[in-house]
């Protein structure tokens, strides 16, 4: 619409064009019975039932949450697991555009697009765990500020950073719209929402570990410390390019007729790249691990049950995949590269659940275990997420190329600057 | 500048700094303004008057717990209060359990919205059109005492918030006025402290010389006396003095140094990393 402002007797007629064109997007592209779709339908069909009655009933008739565990995965899992998994979006922005590694550029997009839809998901589940959801409103509009509170901070970091990928990710939907001088404008802003991203990501992805903080005397020794801010932040650079790598490898399959041919091409080495970042950073949240471990004289804890499930933790989710992604990098073997995503991711899930549930008040007579519904209506989600991501992607130049006329539109700009 | 003018001035910057440090009065170590309960479990004979007055004050079902020995009573949405009896040697203890009102709560803290929120008075107090039901509260408690009505479609947190109605209209806790034993008194937390430093020095063979509630996690609202030790009561007795905020305070402090600091930090290596990219392309 607003490339139309200078010709405006065409607006009514162009406005009936940009609906209809809309309109046309909106349909499915492609074979609509496949057994993807047809078991994702019927998930999220289900979840959408059980979100009514844990809304028509309360939260006790689909959860099992107790006075004893206020949190169960909605916020163990989907929130403080997935916003881990999501945290590839500002190391990738990290690399392209402060490090300037143009060879991960080709996967900007996909990434802030699966990060923004991340959040936008699995932060948005929280709404589903809130007492009165309908009071989302007091932290953000200001009658009522808990500046003393982590849960504040992470709020508002969630909520900002949100703003901040969607205008990474924008030029594309002016592309994809043909908003020519909007695009102009969004691609102007990126170098700025991305040094702006990545503080508020750093800050929230320790500001989860944060909210631990005060359960000090409810959480196993070997997992509490005072250190778990830095801890998750440290731990979402290899959980989020995990994520990169695993999304990455499926995307390439799924959607490889869409992809560019330097996308094709590099792909590997951008794999293979990644793969040395994880590797690299897993041995500093190693090294940092081992520090807590030592500086608090845990040595006692070991030999106890929850001390030999902490060993599996460690020995098998952090020590394994990291000399897997080293040796992977080195040897330049992909499947490696894949397998040794796949363990860290589950890693990282089997860490934030430890601390938010499993090492949460280990030691209680009563056990927290999600219903069949929590773990339903969790997979709901994610399937939505997947399917909104699919839409994406098959209209918007995420993995393929951008039109004709934005790289005259980057020529330009590009000789200006010369 | 004359000394009119700089009284002026100084007067003026007190008067900036003045609603902030109101505002952290809340949450500060000072208890001159605090009430409290002083709750002398040696006294207590268990008779549950108290938690009949309880339940009858918050407009609650009765209470259904009866103190029986080596089963601990938790509080729950239904009963904001609860009695426990202990076994100790020979001794028959009879506990009342409840919020310990902290000075620096780690509830009021935890909460990004306000709604729990240590008032002036002493109690610390929840309110319902603030609350956002996040359970932060639950999780940050060190003695698990807000309580969730998960049944509920519009739940509320429910917790003993001191009779704050009542201390307003200026009477007394609902237990407190109850008691017919003089086991649960209430007053400004200094005299509810000497009170309770009285009743040890003179008779201090029948109290351990410990007020807990004194100085645990910073001190709180509700005072306890006993005969034996705390740990033996199902007391939290190793939680230490140090205000639970005080876990978070580094890295809240360090937010706005990373904010300010960071991002230019970032923009001078986003342009190191194209000039030396571009120097490397000129060759």
């Amino acid at each position: 619409m607003e490339k139309n402002k200078k010709n405006k007797p065409n607006f009514s007629s162009e406005f009936k064009n940009f609906f209809k064109f809309l309109l046309s997007e909106m349909k499915p592209k492609g074979k609509l019975l496949t057994p993807f779709n047809i078991i994702a339908a019927f998930v999220i069909a289900l979840g959408g039932v059980l979100i009514f009655f844990r809304f028509y009933n309360g939260l006790a008739s689909v959860t099992n949450l107790s006075q004893e565990f206020p949190w169960g995965i909605w916020v163990g899992f989907d929130v403080i697991t997935g916003v881990a998994f999501a945290g590839g979006a500002y190391v990738v922005t990290f690399l392209v555009y402060i490090l300037r590694m143009e060879k991960y550029h080709a996967i900007v997009r996909v990434t802030v697009l699966n990060g923004l839809l991340a959040y936008m998901f699995y932060a948005g589940a929280l709404l589903l765990d809130l007492g009165k959801p309908w009071n989302i409103i007091n932290p953000v509009i200001g009658n009522s500020f808990g500046m003393n509170s982590v849960m504040f901070l992470v709020a508002w970091h969630f909520l900002l950073y949100m703003t901040a990928e969607f205008l990474e990710f924008s030029p594309a939907i002016a592309e994809w719209l043909g908003w020519k001088k909007v695009r102009k404008v969004l691609h102007g802003m990126t170098l700025a929402t991305v040094i702006v991203g990545i503080t508020l990501s750093i800050l929230h992805q320790a500001g989860l570990g944060g909210l631990f903080l005060m359960a000090k005397s409810k959480i196993h020794p070997l997992w509490y410390s005072e250190f778990i801010p830095i801890l998750f932040f440290v731990s979402s650079i290899f959980a989020g390019l995990s994520m990169v790598i695993l999304e990455g490898s499926i995307t390439h399959k799924v959607f490889f007729r869409k992809l560019t041919p330097e996308l094709k091409r590099t792909h590997h080495d951008i794999l293979l790249g990644l793969s040395k970042i994880c590797g690299g950073t897993m041995f500093v949240y190693l090294f940092l691990k081992a520090l807590t471990f030592l500086h608090e004289q845990h040595w006692h804890y070991i030999f106890s049950p929850m001390g030999n499930w902490f060993l599996v933790e460690i020995v098998f989710f952090v020590v394994l995949p990291m000399i897997m992604f080293t040796q992977a990098a080195r040897y330049r073997n992909v499947k490696l590269v894949k397998a040794s995503s796949i363990l860290t991711l589950l890693g990282i899930a089997l860490n934030r659940l430890n601390i938010s549930i499993i090492a949460f008040k280990w030691d209680a007579v009563e056990r927290y275990v999600p219903t069949w519904m929590e773990i339903e209506i969790t997979m709901a989600i994610i399937l939505v997420e997947i399917v909104v991501l699919g839409w994406i992607i098959n209209r918007m130049p995420v993995l393929g190329e951008s039109p004709m006329w934005v790289k005259e539109q980057e020529k330009a700009a590009e000789n200006l600057a010369h | 500048m004359d000394r009119r003018n700089f009284m002026k001035a100084v007067g003026l910057m007190g008067l900036a700094t003045m609603p902030g440090k109101k505002t952290k009065a809340g949450q500060s170590v000072s208890d001159k303004e605090f009430n409290a309960i002083l709750i002398d479990t040696t006294l207590c004979e268990g008779c549950e008057a108290c938690l009949d007055a309880c339940s009858e004050s918050n407009k609650l079902p009765e209470a259904v717990t009866d103190p029986v020995a080596g089963i601990e009573n938790k509080t729950s949405p239904n009963q904001l209060a609860v009695v426990n009896m202990y076994n100790v040697e020979d001794l028959e203890v009879t506990v009342k359990k409840q919020c310990m009102h902290c000075n620096q709560p780690a509830c009021a803290s935890a909460c990004l919205t306000n709604a729990m929120f240590k008032t002036e008075e002493g109690p610390v107090i929840w309110r319902a059109d603030k609350c956002m039901g996040c359970r932060f509260c639950m999780l940050s408690c060190p003695y698990d005492i807000p309580k969730f009505e998960y049944e509920k479609v519009n739940p509320d947190i429910k917790k003993c918030n001191m009779c704050y109605d009542r201390i307003k209209d200026g009477d007394i806790p609902a237990c407190a006025e109850a008691c017919p034993a003089e086991a649960i008194v209430y007053g400004t937390r200094k005299d509810m402290l000497e009170e309770a430093r009285r009743r040890i020095y003179q008779n201090p063979d029948d109290y351990v010389h410990h007020i807990f509630g004194e100085d645990e996690v910073g001190g709180a609202s509700v005072l306890y006396l006993s005969a034996v030790p705390f740990e033996k009561l199902g007391f939290k007795t190793k939680l230490g003095n140090e205000a639970m905020p005080k876990l978070t305070t580094d890295f809240l402090y360090s937010v706005p140094v990373i904010e300010t600091l960071l991002p230019p930090f970032l923009l001078a290596i986003s342009f190191a990393a194209k000039k030396s990219k571009e120097a490397g392309e000129g060759k």
